[in-house]
């Protein structure tokens, strides 16, 4: 058992990063986009093997499914030219790489080194994340946040459609009330 | 008894007005003068002198029956720690005395100088400049004063920069004219510049008296002066050097007499009033008063007595040789304060101060009768060819000054003649003359101080004869050797009757100390310790006259019996005396020598730091900094490319630095 | 599985996407990479829930993931807006503020 559950947790393991590198590497856009879609399913496996059922679906329905769908509408809207290739920064990706090196070391030493007590993640059922759970506690403990977040959604929609209007002409008489 | 102190008292009380009237003229003539009118300035101007004279009188008047003085003090200046410095005045019989000649003579001046500047300020087109010329002679006076009637070394010091300035002010005075339209104004820097050496000297000696003594008052001083010799002898004999110094500067001595023939190019006023009568004798004055640190420092004492004696000498050999009518009577003027100083060195106070007195008499008269013979010969100038022409050398023809252009001026301007005959005769010490007796005792002391020095002293004085007898030969007799002197004319009565008073003095003044009566060293004795009594030898007497005749003659010989005959001849003795008389007549090339040595090499080092070390280190430095800056920004710029991705970089990097920070604390 | 597998995992994701910020010059990928970023600390959070068998993770995670969406919302609406004037999306075209 522990055999097959490792082989399929490392499998996951390189799909994901693969699939991380092919969005990063890939000079069309739109490919990149569908790569990072592949990730994010990915991941969503990855939570319901720990126990997260609810979060996993939510991944899918709103990053794969409106986020990912948005950014792909976008794109299109845009014209995802292909940008040349060159780096026109001097040593800019020589020293980007080179430090990215240096943080994952840094990250290897504080997950590895300095975690003193690890264990072993348990294995939970699906019972643990489910939406029932969820709505207990987020309906009792994080009410508060829960309704702030509605506001940020109202605020975003508010804001996408004011950043999106297209410019009118300046009315011409204008008649302002005295305080 | 007691109203008669009373009185007394409250005359002392008197004393600031000696200082407080010239500067009561200064402010008047500055606010008025230009309402006032010429006659008006040089009343107000001689009134202000006058009346320090009057207060003078009265503070004499006063000694006469309370010898000790007094000390006023007037607000205390400096009171800092142990140093208490208050602006006092003193009134005792050697300040009263200076201060006598000082008001004396300078009031006789003044009155001469209105007359004298209403021509002169015509002749160098200026008419506006009358008014200066008194405010300066009114602070010139104010100084003075200040000077004379100290109380302790400080205020004596304030005093002796005032009349410094006042000398380079009214030295400069035609500031725009001289030679080249900058020689009086380099004639008065000269001046100001040699005598700051010596005050430099002053100064350090100021110093070391604090030091050593803790105060800067006479009294308290003098009456430390035996403990301070006792512990450190030494002490004293550098003190006593360095004030030597400063004397040598204002009392133009060897080596720091080089601005005294220069300062000719002041008025004749001027002349006659600070580089003869008063200004000089400060030196005099100071030694005097220091008497007491002197007689504790012999070693110094000497060096005193030899300058003194070097310098009547030397001077006496340039005077010879001159054809300035100034020049001669400036070099005379140092030749006898030469005597002076070496009367002081050899220990005869008296015999200094009753020379200084006498000195001021007989050299003002000759130098402001110089003034109007001059003025005679401009007008004589103005008369004989239109158009005037200054005083410049070189041209010799047309100068004024230039005693070769002179000759039988005794028939055009013969109250100017007898006075200045007069004048010549006390100079050169034939008795009943004033300079008779006061040279007379000079000798003496030397005599029974120091053969060679008497014997030096002898000679200048043959030599102070001699030229005196050179001098009034060629100016006023022979025949008149150019048109100037063919029409000069006698000056007015505002210059000739201040000459007249002072042809008085110089006859009778010898009555201050006649042998036997001793009337100043009476005087004198109640400040002064008197070392060396005043004895009249006969035999020296006779000599001196006997060598003082037969200079007379001797001048009679070369100049009188053959006199010149054309302003371009040669003079006689050049004859005889080859290379000896160019040397004489260029001042043995002292100047030049300064040049050469001191200035020279000065100038040198100070264009050095000029140049390539403030210029080029110090402003490199300055200017380098801030081009350092500059390329610094520079450099620095170019963390701004405006790619967000660069910027976004450096986030990166900040967290991992962060990130190692964080590792290594916990 | 260890700790350290899921840490490791989300460790990597996180660099990839820090370099996706850094050396892409596409507006649209950056922001997908941000998303990226995102997703590996949701897994960080996730792992922890399930490690500690409390809820809160799981909590925050839904939270992140609502403000993902509107920021991304707000920013796709940016790009658009810029697009308009500057009619490129290669963001080194934007560096006015270069000194």
């Amino acid at each position: 058992m522990p055999v097959i559950g490792t082989i399929f947790y490392v499998f996951l393991a390189i799909v994901a990063i693969g699939s991380a590198l092919g969005m990063l590497i890939n000079r069309n856009a739109i490919y990149s986009a569908l790569f990072l879609v592949l990730n994010f399913a990915t991941i969503a496996v990855l939570y319901l093997a720990l126990g997260a059922p609810f979060i996993a679906l939510s991944q899918i329905t709103v990053y794969a499914g409106a986020i990912m769908v948005l950014f792909l509408f976008v794109i299109t809207l845009l014209g995802a030219e292909k940008l040349p290739g060159y780096e026109p920064i001097k040593a800019h990706r020589l020293a980007a790489i080179g430090m990215a090196l240096v943080f994952l070391v840094e990250l290897a030493l504080f997950f590895f080194i300095r975690n003193q007590t690890t264990g072993p993640v348990p294995f939970l059922s699906a019972e643990f994340g489910s939406p029932k759970n969820i709505g207990v506690v987020m309906f009792t403990e994080y009410l508060l946040p829960f309704e702030v977040v509605a506001f940020i959604l109202l605020s975003a929609t508010v804001g996408a459609i004011m950043l999106t209007k297209p410019e009118r002409k300046a009315k011409t008489n204008l008649s302002h009330q005295q305080d | 008894m007691l109203l008669q102190e009373a009185v007394m008292n409250s005359t002392f009380q008197l004393v600031p007005l000696v200082v407080l009237l010239p500067l009561l003229g200064i402010l008047l003539n500055w606010l008025f003068g230009k309402r006032l009118g010429e006659k008006g300035i040089g009343a107000i101007a001689s009134l202000a002198t006058g009346g320090s004279f009057v207060v003078s009188v009265l503070l004499a008047l006063a000694l006469l029956q309370n010898h000790e003085g007094a000390q006023i003090p007037l607000f205390t200046w400096i009171s800092i720690g142990t140093l208490d410095l208050s602006w006092a005045f003193r009134v005792d019989t050697l300040s009263v005395t200076m201060m006598l000649v000082v008001s004396g003579v300078g009031s006789l001046i003044h009155i001469y100088s209105i007359g004298y500047m209403h021509e002169d300020v015509r002749h160098q087109g200026e008419p506006e400049r009358f008014r200066r010329f008194f405010i300066f002679l009114n602070l010139f006076i104010a100084a003075m004063m200040i000077l004379v009637s100290a109380d302790n070394f400080l205020m004596l010091f304030v005093g002796w920069e005032g009349v410094g300035l006042c000398s380079y002010l009214l030295i400069g005075f035609w500031f725009e004219k001289g030679e080249g339209g900058l020689g009086n104004a380099k004639a008065a820097k000269k001046a100001f510049i040699v005598n700051r050496i010596g005050d430099f000297g002053l100064l350090i000696a100021i110093f070391l008296i604090f030091w050593n003594f803790g105060t800067l008052n006479f009294n308290e001083v003098f009456a430390m002066v035996p403990a301070v010799a006792g512990s450190q002898p030494e002490i004293l004999m550098v003190i006593t050097l360095f004030m030597l110094l400063g004397v040598t500067g204002k009392s133009a001595q060897i080596p720091l007499y080089v601005w005294l023939p220069d300062a000719m190019a002041g008025p004749t006023p001027v002349s006659a009033l600070i580089h003869a009568a008063t200004m000089v004798t400060a030196g005099v004055y100071l030694m005097v008063r220091s008497q007491v640190m002197y007689m504790a420092a012999p070693a110094t004492q000497e060096v005193v007595a030899w300058v003194g004696a070097l310098t009547a000498l030397f001077a006496g050999l340039i005077a010879l040789g001159q054809f300035d009518i100034k020049k001669v009577l400036a070099y005379s003027t140092i030749s006898q304060l030469g005597f002076m100083v070496a009367a002081v060195g050899l220990g005869a106070e008296v015999a200094a101060m009753f020379h200084l007195i006498t000195h001021a008499f007989f050299k003002a008269l000759l130098f402001l009768s110089a003034g109007s013979v001059i003025l005679g010969m401009e007008h004589g100038l103005e008369a004989g060819q239109k158009g005037h022409s200054g005083h410049t050398e070189g041209k010799h023809h047309d100068d004024p000054q230039d005693m070769r252009n002179m000759g039988a001026i005794r028939k055009k301007m013969p109250v100017t003649f007898v006075v200045y005959l007069i004048g010549a005769l006390a100079l050169a010490g034939i008795a009943p003359f004033a300079g008779f007796f006061s040279k007379d005792e000079i000798l003496v002391a030397a005599n029974q101080g120091n053969t060679a020095i008497f014997v030096i002293l002898v000679a200048a004085a043959f030599l102070t004869a001699f030229y005196m007898g050179r001098q009034v030969l060629m100016v006023f007799f022979g025949d008149a050797r150019t048109n100037a002197a063919k029409h000069a004319k006698e000056s007015s009565l505002l210059v000739t009757i201040p000459l007249m008073i002072l042809a008085l003095l110089s006859v009778f003044g010898g009555a201050l100390n006649l042998p036997g009566l001793h009337t100043l060293e009476h005087w004198l004795e109640e400040t002064l310790i008197i070392t060396h009594p005043a004895e009249f030898i006969v035999p020296i007497a006779v000599g001196s006259l006997v060598v003082a005749l037969v200079a007379i003659l001797l001048a009679y010989l070369f100049y009188g019996r053959k006199p010149l005959a054309d302003s371009k001849a040669a003079d006689p003795l050049a004859k005889r005396l080859g290379i000896l008389f160019r040397w004489m007549n260029q001042k043995f090339m002292v100047d030049e020598f300064y040049q050469a040595v001191v200035i020279g090499p000065y100038h040198k080092l100070a264009d050095f730091f000029a140049n390539p070390i403030d210029q080029g280190l110090i402003d490199g430095v300055v200017n380098g900094l801030g081009t350092l800056t500059t390329s610094f920004a520079g450099v620095l710029r170019k963390l701004q490319t405006g790619f967000a991705r660069t910027y976004a970089l450096s986030i990166f990097a900040g967290l991992i630095l962060i990130l190692v920070y964080v590792l290594t604390r916990i | 599985m260890p700790l350290e597998y899921f840490l490791g995992l989300s460790a990597i994701m996180f660099t990839i996407g820090v370099l996706g910020v850094i050396l892409r010059r596409n507006a649209l990928v950056i922001f997908m990479s941000l998303e990226l970023m995102f997703n590996a600390a949701n897994l960080v959070f996730v792992t922890y829930a399930t490690y500690y068998q409390i809820l809160t993770g799981q909590i925050f995670v839904f939270f992140v993931m609502a403000v993902a969406a509107a920021e991304v919302a707000v920013g796709l609406a940016l790009m658009v807006a810029i697009f308009r004037t500057k009619h490129s999306i290669d963001i080194d075209q934007m560096s006015s503020l270069k000194g």
